[in-house]
């Protein structure tokens, strides 16, 4: 009681200004602490806007010299030749036809590792692989562009004898193996959110594991299953190494795997591996592939985005 | 009529048994091929590690490899210029994205009001991590090099792979802020401590083991990446090192390394990859099994972490 009562009387005593300078230093503080974070936070819409800026730009400059009819329309892609055609149509069919090698291999592998992991397997098994699959997901594609280029294209060629060394069929596959952990990994999350009393219900009535993960589980994750594949087909399309060391990378208008191809991404590869000048129409044409590789990940970006929160079933 | 009864129903029971039969052998079936998927997956990883081992073992068993920079002969070539400006391309991008994507990170948990503004930091984030990484690198291209004038300088591509793992970093650092219950912040303000105090002392300190898991899985990917690299311009042939950042002599520090060109890991096995010789791609697997190794060591540190936070803190 004593000393409260000295502690009361010594802090009337004080004179109050201090206190509040320093209640103004604070603040002041506190104030610059959450400005400076802001800002961190807006480093990533400066990044997004940059990017848009800069394809943008670029992009602007490259159709001034370039009609959009041509550059769509044009079957071939030469920028760098003395008879220059400016065709992107080669280079998305070669993106396209990649993309979609790795999807067929890609879909039903991560699909049934998938439905494997989150119905069949033991706690034990999963918490094993899962950490395995993130493992794979973080090999760094240039070794898979190894891969492709000096072991599964051999592999491949003793199977068709007249696939040429750069094919792609064989940085297809490779693609493939490269986003399974993908699909499998986002797969099972989707899986693993329906709730167990509707595998019960379907056990309950006498089903197995598998008329249960392909009847009950799998409808009812569907949205996330989808939302998966077009995020897998986003990062095929936007994969680089692997196709720029192992596809070839002549551009070529066909959608046969088992020709050579250049893809957009290895068409920038190429042309930055040269040694073009500054504000060329060839230093040009890598932001106008750019921007067309942007838009289309962006399109399928938005597409799962859209499919996982419009077709999320709620329970 | 009892009698036919009785054989509809035996009938019945013999169907309704085949028909489970089927099921179950669909069930183990199933299991089967699920089984041979994932073991497929684990193969494939092992053989792609032994590959680039086996194919690689002469010269990952060769001293000069790692103190010898590139050459036109392959025997002769060596790593020196690649190991070194890896670790300085790293320490740029370290030194950029993680103060960087912590602090955004912070400011979206902590501080953010919840309204279109914010929505819009979010919806970036998120959009980033989906954009291809050579887009970062015609991004780096077009800001770094010809704008801001840094040349294909280990500043340049540092900046780049540090915006390109910014998400990552961003994405679980928020995790693990998260992860923190409501009560350690109430008990910090109960004592008088001020917001940053809370954030600084507190929630950071707690979520640090989460913060670094990013971290390395971030560096991880930011050490593999070839691709925007390449594109800022990286040479392939370096036969000389950046500056030394530490001297014995004052000033200490220097930092015209950062201006200095430079190549990488990746870049080098690419241009060893991409000659036709057989020879350099001996060189090119050692050099890609060390990028392997580094790169799921990291991973593997990291995701061990991360299920040992998960089990070790119970806030309850």
């Amino acid at each position: 009681m004593n000393t409260a009562t000295t502690v009361l009387k010594s802090t009337q005593g004080t004179t109050i200004s201090p206190r509040l300078a320093k209640n103004f230093r604070r603040n002041i503080k506190e104030r610059l602490i959450e400005i400076l974070l802001m800002l961190c936070a807006l480093s990533a819409v400066f990044t997004t806007v940059a990017i848009v800026a800069i394809l943008v730009y670029e992009s602007f400059a490259f159709f001034e010299f370039v009609s959009i009819v041509d550059f769509l329309t044009d079957n071939q892609w030469t920028p760098l030749f003395e008879d220059a055609h400016y065709g992107i149509m080669p280079l998305v069919s070669g993106t396209l036809t990649i993309s979609f090698v790795a999807l067929a291999f890609a879909v039903p592998v991560g699909t049934i590792a998938a439905i494997y992991l989150s119905e069949f397997a033991s706690h034990k098994t999963r918490e094993t692989v899962k950490p395995i699959l993130e493992l794979l997901a973080g090999v760094p594609t240039i070794a898979f562009g190894y891969f492709a280029l000096l072991l599964v294209t051999p592999l491949l060629q003793m199977v068709f004898p007249e696939l040429p060394t750069f094919n792609m069929l064989g940085p297809g596959i490779v693609i493939g193996i490269m986003v399974v952990p993908y699909i499998a990994s986002v797969s099972e999350d989707a899986m693993r959110a329906v709730p167990m009393s509707m595998r019960e219900g379907s056990y309950a009535m006498g089903a197995t594991r598998f008329q249960t993960a392909m009847r009950v589980v799998t409808p009812a994750a569907i949205s996330g299953i989808i939302a998966a594949y077009i995020l897998a087909i986003s990062r095929a399309i936007g994969e680089t190494m692997v196709v720029a060391i192992a596809a070839g990378q002549q551009p070529n208008l066909t959608f046969n795997p088992m020709d050579s191809a250049a893809t957009i991404t290895a068409y920038i590869v190429q042309v930055a591996m040269g040694d073009l000048p500054h504000g060329s129409i060839g230093y040009q044409s890598i932001f106008a592939a750019g921007l067309v590789l942007m838009l289309m990940t962006l399109f399928f970006n938005v597409l799962g985005h859209f499919t996982r929160k419009k077709f999320r079933e709620a329970y | 009529m009892s009698d036919q009864k009785v054989a509809s129903s035996l009938k019945d029971i013999d169907s309704v048994r085949t028909m489970i039969k089927r099921a179950k052998f669909n069930d183990h079936l199933f299991g089967m091929i699920g089984l041979l998927c994932i073991t497929l997956i684990l193969i494939t990883l092992l053989i792609l590690f032994m590959d680039l081992v086996i194919d690689g073992f002469p010269q990952l068993t060769n001293w000069d490899f790692y103190s010898n920079f590139p050459s036109r002969r392959a025997a002769r070539a060596g790593l020196l210029s690649a190991l070194v400006g890896s670790s300085l391309v790293m320490l740029v991008t370290f030194v950029s994205a993680v103060p960087i994507g912590v602090g955004a990170a912070i400011y979206l948990e902590e501080y953010a009001p919840k309204n279109w503004f914010t929505e819009i930091i979010e919806v970036n984030v998120t959009n980033l991590a989906a954009v291809p990484s050579i887009i970062y690198g015609l991004l780096a291209l077009g800001l770094f090099v010809y704008t801001f004038d840094f040349g294909n300088s280990i500043l340049t591509a540092g900046l780049t792979l540090g915006l390109l793992i910014l998400p990552i970093v961003i994405v679980a650092t928020r995790e693990s802020i998260r992860a923190i219950p409501v009560a350690i912040r109430e008990a910090a303000y109960a004592v008088g401590a001020t917001k940053g105090q809370v954030v600084g002392q507190h929630v950071v300190k707690y979520s640090a083991g989460g913060i670094l898991t990013g971290v390395i899985i971030g560096m991880a990917r930011a050490i593999g990446e070839t691709a925007p690299v390449i594109t800022i311009g990286a040479l392939t042939f370096i036969a000389f090192l950046p500056e030394a950042p530490i001297s014995t002599t004052p000033p200490f520090l220097n930092f015209e390394w950062l201006t200095s060109s430079f190549t990488v890991l990746p870049i080098q096995m690419f241009s060893w990859l991409s000659r036709p010789s057989s020879a350099f791609h001996v060189n090119a697997a050692a050099a890609g099994a060390i990028i392997i190794l580094v790169t799921l060591l990291m991973n593997a540190v990291a995701i061990k972490m991360r299920y040992n936070i998960r089990k070790k803190i119970k806030w309850q």
